[in-house]
Parts: C-alpha cells; structure tokens; sequence
C-alpha cells in the first residue's frame, strides 16, 4: 500500500526510524527515503473482544456456506426442473437455475469472505521487506556457464563435422513437411464450386415459406419473398451448403422504376430476383424498405438499391448483388433462366 | 543439503503426521527447497494487484465448468428433429451440437447453471486480462525483467479471444453461426490462400458438417492447452521476478514490502478465488447468457437483427463495418480490400501491443531492473498512448454496434458509420493531446504540493488585513513518495558535424529514436521534478505563505 492512497490526516505526523527502515531520515536531505512507517496496530490487535468478535464473524461466514450447499442440495432435488419463478425486478426465471446459483454463490461466496476477513482482522498485519536480489547472473557464474557450453559443443565434435551438422538441420527441417500433407485431406480443393449454385435453366422458384412453387401474381408489390430452387429440401444431405448460396429474394417492382437495363432485361413483369447472400461477408440480407426499395443486410448494414442493379449504395459491401435471370415457364410458374452469372456471396482472390 | 543421517534421525523421532508426509515428499520432490523460498514470500498490497486474480480464477471456473459441459454436449453438425422439453421448437430440424446444448439448457438438472457460469466467466476472463493489461501498462509494470511476461499475457489476451469465439459457436445457433458466417468470409478475403483456408477449414464449402467437430478440438483442447501453459509459465515469472510495487517510504527497487503469502494470501488470494466463483455463480443465477433457444438453429439463409459478437470481438466488428467496400479487380482476380484491410489492421494492432515494452525500452536506452511502478501521471506520453488505444478502442465499440446505437438512440445508421470513420482517426489524437495535458497538469499540481504543502482549508488573517491561506508542509514519507520517480533525460544526436567541420553520419533509427525520446521526455513533455535546493529555499528563505 503506497502512502499516496491515505488520506493525509491520518498519516502518523512524526516519523522515527521504524523496524525494518532501510533509509534514514537525512537533515540534509527532505527529500530521502524514511523507511517504512511503524506498525500500526488494529482493534483486534489490542482488543481482545473485538478480535473474538471477528473469530464470530468468520465462524458465521463458513456456517452462512454450508447451509447454503444444503441448500444448494435440497433445490437439486426437489425443484421441478421447468417451474419457473418471478423474482422482482429481474422478471421470470427458472427457479432451478436461480436456486441453484443463489445457493451455489452464496456457499462459494461466505467461504471467501470468511477468509479474506479472517486475513484482514486476525492474521499479522506487519508488513516485511523482503530483499531483491538481480536476475542476471554473476559474473562468475555466467563465464561458467559459456565455458561448460564451449565444452559441450566441443565434444559433440559438431563444429568439427559440418557434415553431420548439415545434414541434420536438413532432415529436421524436411519432416515437419509431413505433417504438412497430413492436413492436405482438411477439405476439397475449391475448383469452381464456389462459382456455381443449384439454379439452372428452368428450375422453378420455391417459395420458402409455403414450399410452393411461386407465379409472377403471387409476389405483391412492396412484400419481400425468399425462394429456393425446386427440388431442394430441407432434409437433403447437403441442404445447408446449397441454400448458403442459392437462397434468393424476390420483390416487384415498377417496371418503369427499374433504372438499370439489364436488371429490367433479366426481370419479368416488374418481379427481380437477387442473391440474398450480402457481398461483403455472407450475411442473409433480410431487411428490405418498399418506399425506396433499399435492402439492408442486418450484419454489418451493407445497403443495396434494388432499383437500380442492387448496386451499393452504404455500407462495407463491395459490389452489388448477383441478379438471377427469370421467366415464366409453360404453366405460368416463375422459373430461373440459367445460373447466376457471377458467384455469389463474398468476394474471393479468384472471383475476378 | 541435509545429509542422511540427519534425515534419519528427523524421521524417527514421535514428528506429528503432516510433518512426516512431508519429510516423505521432501526426500523425493525437494519441497522443502521449494517451500523455503516461497512459504513466506513477501507480496505487496494495492487493489490493481487483484485484477489478475480476477483472470487467474475465471479462468479455473472456465474449466472447470467446460469439463463439465464436455460431458453432455455432442459436437456434431447431424441433423435431428428436436424432440425435448422446449415446446417451441418441437419438430424442427437442427444440428445435434444445438440439439444437445438445449439439453443441457432443459433437461440436465443445473446445466444451464454450469453453462452460464462458463460463458459469464469467459466473458470476465477476457474483461479482466484486458484491465490487468492496462493496469501493467500504465504502471510501466511490463519494464525489465518483465517484457517476456507481457508477452506470456498478451498471448493469453489474443488466444481467450480466439478460445471464446470458438467457444460460443459450437452451439451451432443462428447468431454464432452468422459470427461464423462472417468469420469465413474474412478469410475468403485473404488474397491467394484465402479461398484454401476456408475449404480447409470447413472441410469444403460453408458452412458443411465439419466445422463444430472442429472447432470443438481446438476450443477446448488445443488453445486451452496451450492456454494453460502459458498461465503456469505466467505465474512462475510473477513469483520469481516478486511483485512490483509503487514507490513509499522503506519501498526501494531493491526490496519488496507487503505481508507474506503464508498465512496472508494464502488466505486472501485464495478466498478470493471462492468470492469470484461466488460472484459469477449469482450473475449466472439471475442474469441470462446466450439464450440460444430464443435464437433458435443456424440457418445460412435466415438472419435476425441487432446481430452483435460477445464484446471482446466489438473492435473487430468495428473495423469491417466502418471500412468502406474496397475491391480491386485486376487480371481475373479480387483484392478484397474493404475485409482484408481490417484483418491486417486487427493483426497489425495486436502486435503493436505485442511489442510495446521492447520499443519503450529501445526509446529510454534503460537496460536497468524495474521493480518501482510509475504513477500513470509521471510517464505523460505512455499514458496518453495508452489513453489513445482505448480511446479508440470503444470509438470502434460504437462501429461495432452501429445498429443497436441506432435504434436505441434514433440516429441514423449512416450518421453514425461515418462519426466512426471520421473518429477512427480524430479520437485517438484528441485523447492523446488531452491526457497528455492532464498528466502534466497533475505533475505540476505535485510539485506544487511538494514546495508549497498542501492547503489547509484554514484561512488567516494577517496584522495588516491581509487574508491567506495556511499551507501545512508536507511529511517526509508524502515528500519521499511525490519525488522518488526518476526522469529521463531525452537522448541527444550529439553535433553532426565534428570540430573538424566533417559531417558525422547519423542513422535514420538513430534520428527516430531522438526524436521520440524528446516526445517521452523533452522539455514540454514532463514537469522537471522539484529539487531540494528548490524546496529549501521555499521552506526556509522566506518563511511560509
């Protein structure tokens, strides 16, 4: 405890030289150092009911913890384990977890302040110097040290045989390769898989929620739909990964509000379809604003503008959203023209 | 050191039980050696020397409960139709890791006790090794002969990080899936390799039936492991270097005043490990943590809003939502600037934390031992630094969590990107300017106290009508402690050009390093400490004012 931390008044005023004082107070010198101050005793030191009364408080402390892991005992096995119970002002709990825990912190909790007040009131508080002794070596020591290493390297003829010594750093630095292959089987080489998604030409756009095939006459203005290929499921194998890429959102707009061209091309009586996957790291976008026909992805809030490409318009993304090309097939169901162009999701080194 | 025949004759006298296991132990372990120079190890007092305790303990709680959830969760990505005792998802299709999570969380009779204690104590662990850094770092603890044990707990700072997001994303729920998420795609960014990592890391495409198996090994396996080593190698330096403490009366560089560790911390550091354990098992009685049935299971295409990583991670979060989207296309490939450039900043900061000790002591030249911490006002540019770093710190807090400020506020999300962008940048430079200030203005408040005294509060009337203020001189011990801390002088280039009129080469690090030096230590950036002939002259000269 530095002095800096006591209020000054109750800092003894006259200072003598106390036990353990390495300075010495110096007339010379206000300034020097006048080695620790005197013990000062507590209550408990001189008075002997006060540290009996401190022993009571202890003792209570550790009695307080072990009815509480009775306690702890007893909630364990008589609380039903889905009753739930309100505690003000927290709201609805569990009442096992909150009995539980209450009695588990209290247990641990009494067992530590009964210590830390044993500590504090009954054990000596006189504080001691201990000395410090430098890390470095001695002088003495650290030649001996050079010298038995000289004279180990020295029978180990390593200087003398260069061969040896060169051949081994050629082995221990070539085995660690191995186990560089050993991880080659982690995972498939990325080929172009992540250039591709389930669409193709006349899949038809399933609509998430309902598992129904979607008509242009479904997708009302100002509602987002998401859609998925025909023929993945949610059971399949694999679905996870492909709907990581496929998933898609679907909304209408005005045809003569669509200000790129080619979203107007690739779109079908005002109904786009874009990637819901968010360029910037693969957030699913899910936020969409009818009045301006911004979507925001909720992640990192990347905003596109549907409108016009799906083009960036805030936000970290770094380029607009892949569009999927749709029509209608024979029987008047929305279906995708082919795949997406470019892939979808974040951008990589070989996306180009 | 003791012969055998003295062993003998101790063993066979009437000792008392403990003091025969121990002779035992002694004649194979040496404990007594051991005992001998740590039983009664002096550790001084101030309440910042708990903070790492704070670490130390949350840690242990961490395993202890981790073992325990390693015994009913199932890490695996299979998936299975939900069939227990939370109604609301009956019947759904989820991964068997968030399958047996909620198991834990319903059926196992104070499992979601024990999980909540383990995420509420990660959450602490982290929390305190970051306090405990800056309590090292503003006290100059981390000076000669304890770089190395900065970097055992830098180390210990980055893989908890690392150890927590795997940790709370093995429950395969939809938030830590989006962390996830997110997680791929930065790697996805790392030019060349990137896509490679990813497939590596995933087993192929994202997120495919791998990664909970994986990340389960290295959460609670590989980086504990290691964790737990660098923990004990952390310890054994604080033992053999002893403690630091600040500057006293009858506290010198040479010695280490405080109260022994038998009885006193054995006592109060170990009680305390129990009053942190107790703390954390009420939090997690009353306070609950990741909720992941409210979540419900990961689905790559669904999302919900206010998605926030635990806040260890905020600065991180920060970084990739404040960055605008830069890409560079050239030649078939993408440089993807706007993740890949936070990736690095993350990296680049991290180890300019790493380093901080070896470039303060490149810039002081001091190769000598510090045992006596440096009050944060006394090394000004050291503390604006720090100050700075943390500054920043929460402006990316806020980046991080742009959303959640924007809704609960009502502040548009755009304002308040573009506050952190521009704030990323002017933050850091105003805390800097300020603390610096503040520091010299507390050193000058110190010096005035040291020749002045301190005021009184007593007011006095002089014969003439004249009112003053008695200033009562300060004691020795306050004296001692206000003026012990040393100064540096700043490192000179020396002339460049010799008497000769040659032009003497300088090094460019040689002009850096001067020229930081004068920024820690140069005239208008510490206060000259007061000097007794100052003080003599004030106290006796011209008498009290």
């Amino acid at each position: 405890m530095s002095s800096q931390d006591i209020p000054e008044e109750n800092l003894p005023a006259e200072q003598g030289t106390a036990h353990g004082a390495v300075g010495v107070a110096d007339e010379k010198n206000p300034f020097a150092d006048p080695g620790l101050p005197p013990h000062e005793h507590r209550i408990q030191d001189i008075d002997e009911r006060a540290a009996k009364r401190s022993e009571r408080v202890v003792a209570l402390l550790f009695t307080v913890s072990m009815l509480a892991t009775i306690g702890f005992i007893v909630s364990y096995v008589t609380i039903p384990n889905d009753k739930s119970v309100y505690v003000f002002p927290i709201g609805h709990l569990s009442a096992m977890n909150f009995a539980l825990g209450l009695t588990l912190g209290v247990a641990l909790f009494c067992i530590g302040a009964g210590a830390v007040h044993w500590a504090r009131t009954l054990m000596s508080d006189a504080e001691v110097a201990d000395e410090r002794h430098p890390i470095e070596a001695s002088p003495e020591v650290r030649a001996k040290v050079h010298a038995d290493f000289k004279q180990g390297a020295k029978e180990s003829v390593i200087g003398r045989r260069p061969l040896i010594r060169n051949t081994m750093l050629g082995a221990l630095a070539l085995v660690p390769l191995s186990g560089l292959f050993l991880l080659r089987d982690l995972g498939p080489l990325p080929k172009e898989t992540l250039r591709h998604t389930l669409w193709a030409k006349g899949k038809r756009l399933v609509n998430m929620n309902t598992n129904q095939p979607l008509r242009p006459e479904d997708v009302a203005v100002g509602s987002l739909t998401f859609a998925m290929p025909d023929g993945l499921k949610e059971t399949d194998e694999e679905f996870q990964t492909e709907i990581a890429k496929a998933a898609l959102m679907i909304v209408r707009l005005q045809p003569d509000n669509i200000k790129d061209k080619r979203e107007l091309e690739w779109s079908h009586e005002g109904v786009v379809a874009y990637s819901k996957i968010c360029t910037h790291v693969g957030c699913p976008i899910s936020l969409y604003e009818q009045q301006t026909h911004h979507v925001l992805c909720p992640c990192h809030q990347s905003t596109f503008d549907l409108s016009d490409g799906a083009r960036v318009i805030f936000g970290p993304a770094g380029h607009a959203l892949p569009q999927l090309r749709i029509g209608v097939d024979s029987e008047g169901y929305l279906q995708a023209l082919g795949d997406f162009e470019e892939p979808v999701g974040p951008a990589f080194w070989e996306r180009g | 050191m003791s012969t055998t025949a003295s062993n003998e004759s101790r063993s066979r006298g009437k000792a008392p039980a403990g003091e025969k296991i121990a002779d035992w132990a002694d004649g194979r372990l040496g404990i007594y050696s051991l005992a001998k120079a740590n039983m009664r190890k002096i550790f001084p007092d101030h309440w910042s020397f708990m903070l790492g305790e704070v670490c130390l303990y949350s840690f242990l709680i961490i395993i202890l409960t981790g073992v325990y959830l390693t015994l009913f969760f199932h890490p695996s990505m299979n998936e299975v139709v939900y069939h227990g005792s939370y109604v609301p998802l009956q019947g759904q299709l989820m991964s068997e890791a968030f399958n047996s999570t909620l198991h834990i969380s319903f059926e196992v009779r104070g499992g979601l006790l024990i999980r909540q204690i383990h995420h509420w104590a990660a959450l602490i662990f982290l929390a305190g090794m970051f306090v405990h850094m800056m309590r090292v770092f503003f006290t100059g603890a981390f000076r000669k002969p304890r770089e190395v044990n900065w970097l055992f707990g830098f180390l210990l700072f980055v893989l908890g990080m690392f150890t927590g997001f795997t940790g709370y994303s093995l429950p395969d729920d939809l938030l830590s899936g989006t962390g996830v998420r997110f997680m791929e795609g930065a790697i996805l960014s790392v030019p060349i390799i990137g896509t490679y990592i990813s497939y590596f890391l995933f087993g192929g495409e994202f997120p495919g039936h791998d990664f909970v198996a994986r990340f389960y090994s290295i959460h609670i396996l590989l980086l504990p492991g290691i964790m737990l080593g660098l923990v004990v190698g952390h310890l054994i330096l604080v033992f053999y270097h002893k403690h630091t403490q600040f500057a006293g009366p009858g506290k010198t560089n040479n010695n280490v005043v405080g109260m022994p560790l038998l009885p006193v911390y054995m006592a109060k550091a170990g009680g305390f490990f129990f009053l942190v354990f107790g703390a954390i098992a009420v939090i997690a009685a009353i306070a609950q943590i990741n909720p992941i049935w409210a979540i419900g299971p990961y689905r790559p295409d669904q999302v919900s809003t206010g998605a926030q990583p635990d806040w260890y991670m905020g600065m991180a979060e920060g970084l990739i939502r404040a960055m605008p989207g830069w890409e560079i296309n050239f030649w078939g490939h993408t440089l993807v600037l706007g993740v890949f450039i936070p990736l690095v900043l993350f990296g680049v900061v991290l180890a300019a934390i790493a380093l901080y000790p070896f470039i303060e002591s490149w810039v002081t030249g001091d190769k000598r031992e510090h045992h006596i911490l440096d009050r944060p006002r006394n090394v000004p540019t050291r503390t604006a630094f720090g100050a700075a770093w943390i500054a920043w710190y929460f402006v990316l807090l806020i980046g991080g969590g742009n959303d959640l400020w924007a809704t609960h506020f009502h502040l548009s999300i755009n304002a308040i990107t573009w506050f952190v962008r521009v704030a990323f940048f002017v933050v850091p430079v105003i805390t800097f300017v300020v603390t610096k200030r503040i520091c010299l203005g507390l050193q000058r408040r110190d010096k005035e106290k040291v020749l002045h005294g301190r005021e009184s509060g007593i007011i006095k009337r002089l014969p003439h009508g004249e009112f003053i203020e008695v200033h009562e001189p300060l004691s020795q011990e306050q004296l001692y402690t206000l003026t012990a801390h040393q100064q540096y002088e700043p490192v000179e280039i020396g002339p460049t050009v010799d008497e000769n009129g040659v032009e003497r080469k300088v090094s460019g690090t040689a002009k850096l390093r001067a020229k930081l030096s004068k920024a820690y230590y140069g005239e208008d950036n510490q206060i000259p400490k007061p000097t007794v002939e100052e003080y003599k002259e004030i106290t006796s000269g011209h008498g009290h004012h």
